[in-house]
């Protein structure tokens, strides 16, 4: 019941409703009788009309008309009878419009009739019918979707579709449905290049003008902006597919040191002078590019090295689900478990672009072949006194006291600066756009127009990325005005405040991760078991930003102590990029589910986890229950899970710790702390114990 | 009524040709066939089903794009291949189709702001967008949805009164409390809405006399905008209601218990 108003009943119309009730309910049981006995006579079909002008939506009779209009054609043999059974059929629909122009079996049986092929379709006819309904509600979707059929049956071309929804938008800009039923008819015209959308940059400008009349017109009305949402989208997509980052860079060198299973990484330059943990004798390779992208695998991508086959290299996109598309993509060496006596030094280079595999999801291309190398030096000497770090020494989390490094002891990140023929993934078009637009928003901006403000913080935004992947990269320091306008906008917009907190948090990731000096003063050199024989770790240091999520993790490969605490993260998506993460302290943060934590499962170095002090438990509501692969998205198989059986056996209850037990049997961790939310109660704590066996710390104490 | 889909029937009939009907005497339908299995779900007595026959006809209403028919006479909508496997989902049965197939269709409803129509090329609407959510979700693929872009269009149903609408430019409904917050939390988008405000939408929507919940404030009550406008509210974690699983619209522990029952 749609926009009724409540009243109380009077005698009157109590007396009128049911009186109503009871000759609906005569005609239904009229109806399921002649449907029952399959009566098609003249009469029960009127009879069926009636209750179809009362109420339309009993689909059961608009069924009975299709098999009475079936059983009469039998009998029909003049086209003319033909031809006035379906206009019966068609007049029905009319008249029940009448009643609900919104009605499903109504718009459904003339679109049936029509689709039988009885009679020539009068489209004139169905063309001012919809005339009329859309002047009477210009959005009305089943309108839509009916023209769009009718367009299709008679072959229309679709400019002509194209033209009428300029005729809807210059009567009424305000028309939402107009410009959604645009974009879709452009953007097909466009990736046909049908004759006269050959240029796309030309149309794409023609649009930027159309649009900016309606947003004049009226700032507050939403459809112009989804509309331009959909534009800058078109303008910032690259062109090319690009390579923006790896693990390991280019010309890095990573000592290796084979004790046992465990093996030690460290690269030559003094920044990544640290050493990975790498229980598993396997060496990441990871390659992060512009977009998300398909088709990496042995063939698109050469690896030569001595340790594998590059043919039984197996790439996989890094996220946690079943994606075959990814920004990023690793594939791991298998370093072979010798026992050296002296130093050796292998070289390893990866090729790619030789191919045409790789494809962004719009379908643009990697062609820009490179190559790099980095080279693995295997010491079965060097790392000696460090193996307290396999042993059981506790990690304490510096408080970030200790030395900073200074930034002339950084090299340059991990950004591939490979290409030699200065390729740019933007045209010059593509970069005049925005910063046009920026021009024009900028004098709007002082208007406290919400949407103002957040499409020039988002323009802001897509120019700094484009010019941040041209090749040399320009930087145009304008993070700082974009934080502004998110302040602004927490202020003038308090209801989507959270949108706007996620947004603030990526700029902030931005200005942190910006270049080496921004780094370094995120990064601290400190002694993190108590056993001072150790070497120093490099830690990144990302504490109290107000971050609720992260991003921009392409530039920061290389961690892999990393301080998250005191922020607001309720998400780590992204994380799983770091593969050689292995110090996590996400303590103080918004975390809420266990789930949210499912990125964890790719991050096979990781051994020290703090997330005490979060909210996991607090809440009945989980966010990230079908982000991942779980039962209840069919992608994992119960029965498959041997630790469910182990569970089981100790009386542990599947049903309600089910996230808890998927998510640390897939853990190697040796240390994690997990007090301060509401779930980490002593069972919770039993049931860590059972499914982490390699865990040796809980909340500071010694297993 | 739009979306408001009947989850209030009093009577469920079952033919002979394996789906259900509103109400006796009335032809099967998927609509109704996924209500009474969730029905007996909710009560736990799935048992009373013959399985194989239900999964059969549903799986017979999967066509060759892969989307699904609502009944025997062919209207396509992405509310049916919901229907179709939200309830094999339930019955243990998704293997009867062509999930990949189906998750397809779903796919060449998307639109460019973001959200779902009803058939390719339609308009984004919220509660189309459930339904798609819904079924990508529990066909483990909404990796393929920009959960920025469509969490964006979602949390901007938000209107100045609270409420939420079910298209750009309209006025709020409690109904889409359902819809416009079971997507956000499946793309876990849903603290891009301020929820006490539209708690307070949803109880001033509240008939203080009679009980029931209303589209509107002050307009009648009705079942479904009372279902809907409760569930709305057990999303949010509202004191005292059961929490509700955004994907299966059953209880989180109904939802656990289908699907870890052996255990």
């Amino acid at each position: 019941m749609h926009g009724q108003p409540r009243k109380p009943l009077r005698v009157k119309d109590a007396a009128a409703a049911a009186a109503k009730a009871s000759n609906l309910r005569d005609l239904q049981s009229q109806l399921l009788h002649n449907h029952q006995h399959r009566l098609y006579t003249k009469e029960a079909i009127a009879a069926s009309s009636k209750l179809l002008e009362i109420n339309p939506e009993i689909f059961t009779v608009w069924n009975y008309r299709k098999l009475a209009l079936q059983q009469n054609l039998k009998e029909a043999t003049d086209s003319e009878r033909i031809k006035s059974l379906v206009d019966d059929e068609l007049r029905a629909v009319e008249i029940a419009l009448r009643a609900n122009p919104k009605s499903y079996g109504a718009w459904y049986h003339r679109k049936w009739v029509l689709s039988q092929g009885l009679a020539e379709v009068d489209f004139d006819r169905e063309f001012r019918l919809l005339d009329q309904l859309l002047k009477v509600d210009s959005r009305n979707f089943h309108g839509w979707n009916y023209r769009r059929f009718v367009a299709k049956l008679k072959g229309l071309p679709e400019v002509e579709e194209l033209k009428f929804t300029m005729d809807m938008i210059n009567t009424n800009f305000s028309n939402y449905s107009a410009w959604h039923s645009r974009s879709g008819v452009l953007s097909r015209l466009l990736s046909k290049k049908a004759e006269g959308f050959a240029e796309r940059e030309k149309i794409l400008t023609e649009e930027y003008e159309l649009v900016s009349q309606a947003l004049f017109t009226d700032p507050s009305d939403q459809s112009g902006w989804f509309y331009h949402l959909w534009l800058l989208d078109q303008t910032i997509t690259p062109n090319e597919v690009l390579l923006i980052s790896s693990w390991p860079s280019h010309d890095s060198d990573c000592v290796l040191s084979i004790n046992g299973n465990a093996a030690y990484c460290k690269s030559s330059e003094p920044i990544r002078s640290s050493y990975y943990f790498m229980s598993t004798g396997k060496l990441p390779v990871v390659l992060f590019f512009n977009q998300t992208v398909k088709g990496v695998n042995s063939s698109s991508v050469t690896v030569n090295s001595m340790f594998a086959k590059n043919e039984d290299l197996v790439w996989r996109p890094l996220l946690p689900t079943k994606s075959k598309e990814a920004a990023c993509w690793v594939t791991y060496l298998q370093i072979p478990d010798l026992q050296l006596s002296d130093t050796k030094v292998y070289r390893v280079e990866v090729k790619l672009g030789h191919s045409k595999d790789i494809l962004s999801s719009s379908g643009s291309e990697f062609n820009h072949p490179l190559h790099f190398r980095f080279t693995l030096t295997l010491n079965s000497d060097s790392l000696r006194d460090t193996r307290g770090e396999s042993v059981d020494e506790l990690f304490v989390w510096d408080d970030g006291g200790s030395s900073t490094l200074e930034s002339n002891d950084l090299v340059s990140f991990d950004q591939l600066k490979l290409s030699e023929d200065h390729a740019s993934a933007f045209s010059k078009w593509q970069l005049e756009t925005i910063s046009n637009e920026i021009n024009l928003f900028k004098e709007l901006s002082e208007e406290n127009c919400i949407f103002v403000k957040l499409t020039l913080a988002r323009l802001l935004i897509a120019q700094d990325a484009m010019l941040s992947h041209t090749i040399p990269p320009v930087r145009l320091i304008r993070l700082r005005d974009v934080l502004e306008l998110y302040d602004d906008l927490v202020q003038l917009d308090p209801r989507h405040a959270g949108y706007y907190e996620d947004e603030r948090s990526l700029v902030i990731m931005n200005q942190v991760t910006f270049d080496d000096k921004s780094l370094s003063s995120h990064l601290s050199h400190s002694n993190n078991y108590i056993s001072s024989k150790l070497h120093p770790h490099v830690c990144l240091q990302l504490k109290s930003l107000s971050l609720t999520r992260i991003g921009y993790v392409e530039r920061l490969l290389w961690v892999h102590t990393l301080d998250l605490s005191h922020n607001k993260l309720r998400s780590i998506a992204g994380i799983e990029a770091l593969q050689l993460l292995s110090n996590l302290n996400l303590q103080n943060n918004q975390i809420s589910s266990i789930t949210a934590l499912e990125p964890l499962k790719l991050l096979s170095y990781l051994r020290v986890l703090d997330i005490s002090f979060n909210k996991i438990g607090a809440h009945s509501v989980d966010t990230t229950r079908y982000l991942f692969s779980s039962p209840l998205t069919h992608s994992i198989n119960v029965k498959d899970k041997k630790c469910f059986e182990e569970c089981l056996q100790a009386n542990i209850n599947v049903a309600d710790n089910w996230e808890a037990i998927f998510l640390f049997s897939e853990l190697h961790l040796k240390q994690l702390d997990v007090k301060g939310n509401a779930v980490a109660d002593e069972k919770f704590r039993d049931l860590l114990k059972k499914v982490l066996p390699t865990l040796t710390w809980l909340d500071g104490e010694r297993l | 009524m739009g979306y408001c889909k009947p989850y209030g029937i009093k009577f469920i009939s079952w033919t002979i040709v394996g789906g259900f009907a509103g109400t006796i005497g009335l032809d099967p339908h998927l609509l109704y066939t996924l209500s009474a299995v969730q029905i007996l779900a909710l009560l736990n007595r799935l048992d009373v089903l013959d399985i194989e026959m239900i999964s059969e006809y549903v799986a017979g209403l999967q066509n060759e794009d892969g989307s699904f028919s609502g009944d025997m006479w062919g209207e396509i909508d992405t509310r049916f291949s919901y229907c179709a496997i939200c309830c094999l989902s339930i019955l243990h049965c998704l293997d009867k189709i062509n999930v990949g197939k189906a998750v397809n269709y779903i796919l060449s409803c998307k639109n460019l702001d973001g959200g779902f129509g009803a058939t390719p090329g339609g308009e984004s609407h919220a509660g189309q967008i459930f339904c798609c959510v819904g079924t990508l979700s529990i066909t483990g693929s909404l990796h393929h949805v920009d959960r920025d872009l469509l969490g964006w269009w979602l949390c901007e149903r938000q209107c100045p009164d609270g409420g939420l609408n079910g298209r750009p430019e309209k006025l709020a409904d409690v109904c889409y409390s359902w819809w416009v917050l079971s997507s956000l939390i499946m793309i876990d988008r849903v603290h891009w809405i301020d929820k006490s405000k539209l708690t307070e939408y949803i109880l001033n929507c509240q008939d203080s006399e009679n009980g029931g919940i209303s589209d509107r404030p002050d307009n009648a009550v009705d079942v479904f905008h009372t279902y809907f406008g409760v569930a709305g509210l057990s999303l949010m974690e509202y004191p005292g209601l059961k929490p509700i699983d955004p994907a299966y619209a059953l209880p989180v522990d109904v939802v656990n218990r289908i699907f870890f029952s052996k255990f």
